[in-house]
């Protein structure tokens, strides 16, 4: 009703069914895409995830079906799993929050009347998307190591107790999420923060609030969009991770997350309706609560 | 200091305050006293560093040199939130994730004021929008915005308000609706206004002292009559109003007048009405205080008579007519007369005198940019 005022221009008929022609034409290879990469799949590692074992009782061949046991068998033998990965994405979303959020503060804000430093600044928050993400892991595998420099110098200090390992450790793979992921989160953070209207901030302080309230009242609401844009592009793919956590990178069987275990199933187990039931778990339970952080954050309140 | 409501508005004084930007001086040590209630203008072109003051005043802007005080209290090392001042906004900067009420609201709460919501709605009724307090400022039009913006420094009832060319984007209409409106509410809550604008006639409306500020610098201050009277530097005379300005020497100076020779024209000014007496010096006349003739008359001492001369365009404004005539050796000099059916008929090309009383001349203390000191 509010709105009625601003009113809205209704398009005529004329030449309607023209520009229909020209928006499905458009439409069309992102459609075709949609289906053949994305809704064929689907439905087909669902179908997979309801197979039953074949009667010859082969390793690796299965028959069409609708046995739900896959579900129950892999909730109840994954649950660790499941639990780890959701608690290793959730605690790695927030550091790479805490990380990010002052990087592209400043990068957004602070920076502004330097735009050649602000560029170079995005840039490097980049770079290290230049080298594939495996060699990097890798790399940091190396530099963990048993006897590297810094894990010595871990042991001098204390940080370690004598003999423990880092590399295998909870820490260390989600040292690997943080650092894999976080330009992910410092993006949509930098992109957020940089359209800041300052004016804002001075008219809050204007307004009696101290620096520390304008932060919670004016800047952290205004670049909520943001923050949830980046959560959700960190959070989702690292409870799908399965580099990070894997034995060959910075993690050891203890460790292991839902990825893994897709991968141990599909690959080694050639249990490929568990793997499939595994990865439409995952799926289910990250519709689940993106829809409840969404709902919950209230997007459409923001702009 | 922040924590208590102020009953009636505090003065405030700038001593001696420069600001100096990377490549330029925007403030140039600048000396300025605002009585406690008062309502005072802040005129000058963009650039002249008008706004820079009210943000070295509203703190948002660190003065390079000088101090600041409100109620005799130095507040230039105090921090905005600590100030008893509160601004409205050029832009209005409405929080556009709060609703209208909880950006009325903000400041109270900030302080931590009893009752934020109801004392809100009481500033949202002062500015007759006590209806809309749900909605959020994308969902208001300019002028609704601008009074919410004044509504959200008002309730604080700070020292000192600071306006900062608030009405700049409304339409003409609203505009003069809103000068009504702010100079009736001053008027009602007693705190003194610092109003930002480059808009002469807003200034001079509405301020009960009018500054004209130029490249930094207060050039003169004083009430809208008497700046408007008598100007006492060409930037002023040309920038509030129309001036006919005349450059020559100093030909006679008695005890009450003093006259200069222009084109083998006399020109006169009150003694008391002039800045500088000797040397080069420029007199000026309002267009409307000046007059002209067909015939040449025959006029007294008390008198400028200058011509002739010859119309060279006429402009019709609905209240006045605008005649621009040309001197020979003189130069151009512009004539309104008000359409009252009274004034001579004339056509373009017509030989026309021009004469004013002595009385409405000024004499101002620097010459027009662009002219020679004659020595």
């Amino acid at each position: 009703m509010a709105f009625a005022a601003f009113g809205s221009s209704t398009p005529t008929t004329k030449g309607q069914t023209k520009s229909g022609r020209v928006v499905l034409a458009l439409l069309l290879p992102g459609l075709i895409y949609l289906v053949l990469f994305f809704v064929i799949p689907l439905v087909s590692l669902v179908l997979t995830s309801l197979e039953a074992p074949a009667a010859s009782g082969r390793i690796g061949e299965y028959v069409p079906g609708f046995d739900f046991g896959n579900y129950a068998y892999v909730v109840t033998k994954y649950w660790p799993q499941i639990a780890r990965s959701f608690g290793f994405a959730f605690i790695a979303t927030i550091i790479a929050l805490l990380i990010s959020y002052p990087l592209a503060y400043f990068i957004g804000v602070k920076a502004r009347p330097w735009p050649m430093l602000q560029r170079m600044l995005v840039t490097l928050v980049i770079a290290p998307f230049f080298i594939s993400f495996l060699l990097r892991t890798i790399a940091w595998k190396q530099l963990l190591a048993d006897h590297s420099p810094i894990i010595e110098w871990a042991h001098q200090v204390g940080f370690l107790s004598p003999s423990q390992s880092f590399i295998g450790s909870n820490a260390a793979v989600v040292f690997g999420l943080v650092y894999n992921f976080i330009p992910f989160m410092t993006l949509p953070l930098y992109t957020s923060l940089e359209r800041l209207d300052t004016r804002y901030l001075e008219a809050g302080s204007d307004l009696y609030a101290s620096p520390s309230k304008v932060f919670r009242k004016i800047t952290l609401p205004l670049s909520m969009p943001g923050i949830i844009s980046g959560t959700l592009l960190t959070f989702i793919p690292i409870a799908g991770d399965y580099v990070n956590a894997s034995r060959d990178f910075l993690g050891s069987s203890n460790t292991s997350m839902i990825g893994t275990m897709v991968d141990a199933d599909f690959l080694q187990n050639r249990n490929y309706p568990a793997a499939s039931a595994m990865s439409v778990v995952l799926m289910g339970i990250i519709l689940i609560l993106v829809t409840w952080y969404v709902r919950k954050s209230g997007t459409e309140d923001l702009l | 200091m922040a924590g208590e409501l102020s009953v009636a508005g505090a003065d405030l004084e700038l001593i001696d305050v420069r600001k100096d930007f990377p490549g330029f001086t925007a403030l140039d040590d600048m000396d300025l006293h605002i009585p406690a209630g008062q309502f005072f203008a802040l005129l000058g072109p963009s650039g002249c560093g008008k706004t820079t003051t009210l943000r070295i005043v509203a703190g948002l802007e660190t003065p390079t040199q000088g101090r600041v005080l409100i109620g005799g209290k130095d507040i230039t090392d105090t921090k905005p939130h600590d100030r008893p001042v509160n601004t409205v906004f050029q832009s209005y900067a409405l929080f556009p994730h709060m609703t209208i009420l909880e950006n009325v609201a903000f400041g109270l709460r900030q302080r931590k004021v009893e009752d934020p919501l109801a004392k809100a709605q009481a500033g949202l009724d002062l500015v007759e929008l006590g209806h809309i307090g749900a909605r959020r400022p994308q969902q208001l039009s300019g002028g609704q915005q601008q009074r919410v913006a004044l509504a959200r420094a008002l309730v604080n009832r700070p020292s000192l308000l600071l306006l900062d060319e608030p009405l700049g984007a409304l339409d003409l209409k609203l505009r003069r609706q809103m000068q009504i409106e702010l100079k009736a509410i001053q008027m009602e809550v007693g705190l003194t206004f610092l109003h930002v604008t480059h808009d002469q006639e807003e200034a001079m409306d509405m301020a009960d002292t009018v500054a004209v500020m130029n490249k930094g610098r207060i050039e003169q201050m004083g009430s809208p009559e008497a700046l408007y009277d008598r100007p006492k530097t060409a930037f002023v005379s040309r920038f509030l109003g129309q001036s006919n300005l005349f450059v020559g020497k100093v030909s006679e100076e008695n005890p009450n007048s003093v006259s200069i020779e222009v084109g083998g024209a006399k020109i006169t000014v009150d003694k008391k009405r002039a800045e500088k007496h000797t040397g080069t010096v420029a007199i000026g006349v309002r267009p409307e205080k000046a007059t002209f003739h067909e015939e040449k008359p025959n006029l007294g001492a008390d008198h400028v008579l200058i011509g002739p001369g010859e119309i060279i365009d006429i402009r019709f404004t609905g209240v006045s007519n605008q005649y621009l005539i040309e001197i020979p050796n003189i130069g151009e000099i512009t004539v309104f007369a008000q359409n009252v059916g009274k004034s001579p008929v004339v056509e373009l090309g017509a030989k026309v005198w021009v004469s004013w009383k002595v009385e409405h001349s000024f004499g101002l203390r620097d010459l027009p940019d662009g002219t020679e000191d004659l020595g």
